[in-house]
């Protein structure tokens, strides 16, 4: 099979991989240093098995010693009845002020790549410096 | 990557939104959801079935919540009427995809191995060996699993995920984000309810609204003598408001995704 997937941590690994490999492509030299991705508790992945996937599956690519920071955003949902804005558990996505349970969910349920580091190779900086 | 419909479908690339950079190294800031590459080929399948009109159901459960069985009962009861196929995802066998086919309805095999979920690329490759021309109603057969599947849209329409009586009624709280993406929750081996005290639909519908959503939940019991009314009705509804799409909205969806 061409696509190997284990758990979906993993398969999310590998496609963050290529958009970070896409990134780092055309700079010849560049060294991913450093990767931040955004995760919501509803994105349906678990924070602490996406990390140890990433440690499987950077090997040998471009981010084979980059470090995966992920910054967790809080679920805030709005309410479609009275308006407000409220801090929800994951599974409690009811209005805080009126109760409602017609809420839309503003955020919490993100899984992006929000930033990618790269540090520049030897010939590259030489480059730069001429 | 499509060799059957022609299209030029790549994956997404990253769309680099700002740059520092110094003579040390670069700071990209992105900001690009991670399953950007799924959701193109998702796209891309629904399109695809939005030309054929073939209206397509995703549906999900924990294993052996009845979800073969269920369109068994559907098949027989809807196979005179609509043309239907079936995409079924099984880590090993074909059993499930023999079962449908044993009631003379296309079923293609999709056998993950290992992996917990059906993803859009799998679902494109398996819509090759599938002519969708002439059919009404696809039903895709997720792997049974109530966390991984919920993130992958495959290209369907509609998600419908089964809860059993025989499983807690507090699952949509234990797995929200599957719950949540839900369009309808059937209640399976509802004809177990009498023997099952401590299932009380009530306090699923409970857990359900807690989500945030006004998600109907419907019950079924698919064996012996099937009663799966409020099932059919729904994919009645389902089938009458999607009909009549329109279609210069299939042609701009056709267009977006370079089918």
């Amino acid at each position: 099979m061409r696509y190997a997937r284990r758990v979906h941590e993993l398969s999310v690994c590998q496609a963050l991989l290529t958009q970070v490999a896409d990134i780092a492509a055309g700079r010849s030299g560049a060294v991913v240093e450093r990767i931040t991705i955004e995760m919501g508790p509803l994105c349906g992945l678990e924070p602490a098995l996406l990390a140890s996937a990433f440690a499987i599956a950077r090997t040998g690519g471009c981010a084979a010693q980059a470090e995966l920071v992920i910054e967790s955003t809080a679920v805030t949902v709005d309410c479609t009845a009275c308006g407000a804005r409220s801090l929800t558990a994951s599974n409690r996505l009811v209005c805080a002020a009126c109760g409602g349970f017609r809420t839309r969910i503003v955020a919490g349920d993100e899984l992006r790549l929000r930033r990618v580091e790269l540090q520049m190779g030897q010939l590259l900086r030489e480059s730069a410096a001429n | 990557m499509c060799q059957t419909c022609g299209c030029a479908l790549t994956p997404g690339k990253a769309g680099a939104q700002g740059e520092r950079a110094d003579s040390r190294g670069a700071v990209i800031d992105v900001l690009q959801n991670l399953l950007a590459a799924n959701d193109q080929v998702a796209m891309h399948n629904r399109a695809h079935f939005d030309e054929h009109g073939v209206l397509v159901i995703n549906l999900m459960s924990s294993p052996g919540a009845g979800k073969t069985a269920l369109l068994e009962a559907t098949i027989v009861a809807l196979k005179a009427r609509y043309h239907i196929a079936v995409i079924e995802g099984d880590l090993e066998t074909d059993n499930d995809a023999a079962r449908i086919r044993a009631h003379g309805v296309p079923a293609i095999q999709i056998t993950t191995g290992t992996a917990c979920h059906l993803d859009a690329h799998q679902v494109h490759r398996a819509l090759h060996e599938l002519p969708l021309a002439g059919l009404d109603l696809l039903f895709i057969e997720n792997v049974g699993n109530l966390v991984c599947p919920a993130s992958f849209d495959l290209g369907q329409h509609h998600n419908v995920t089964l809860l059993s009586v025989t499983e807690g009624d507090d699952k949509p709280a234990k797995y929200p984000v599957i719950f949540r993406a839900s369009d309808l929750v059937v209640l399976s081996k509802a004809d177990l309810l009498d023997v099952l005290q401590d299932f009380d639909p009530a306090r699923a519908a409970a857990a359900l609204r807690a989500l945030g959503r006004d998600t109907p939940m419907i019950h079924t019991a698919a064996r012996r003598t099937p009663v799966i009314g409020p099932w059919l009705d729904w994919l009645e509804q389902a089938l009458k408001a999607w009909r009549p799409a329109p279609q210069g909205a299939r042609s701009r969806i056709a267009a977006a995704v370079g089918a």
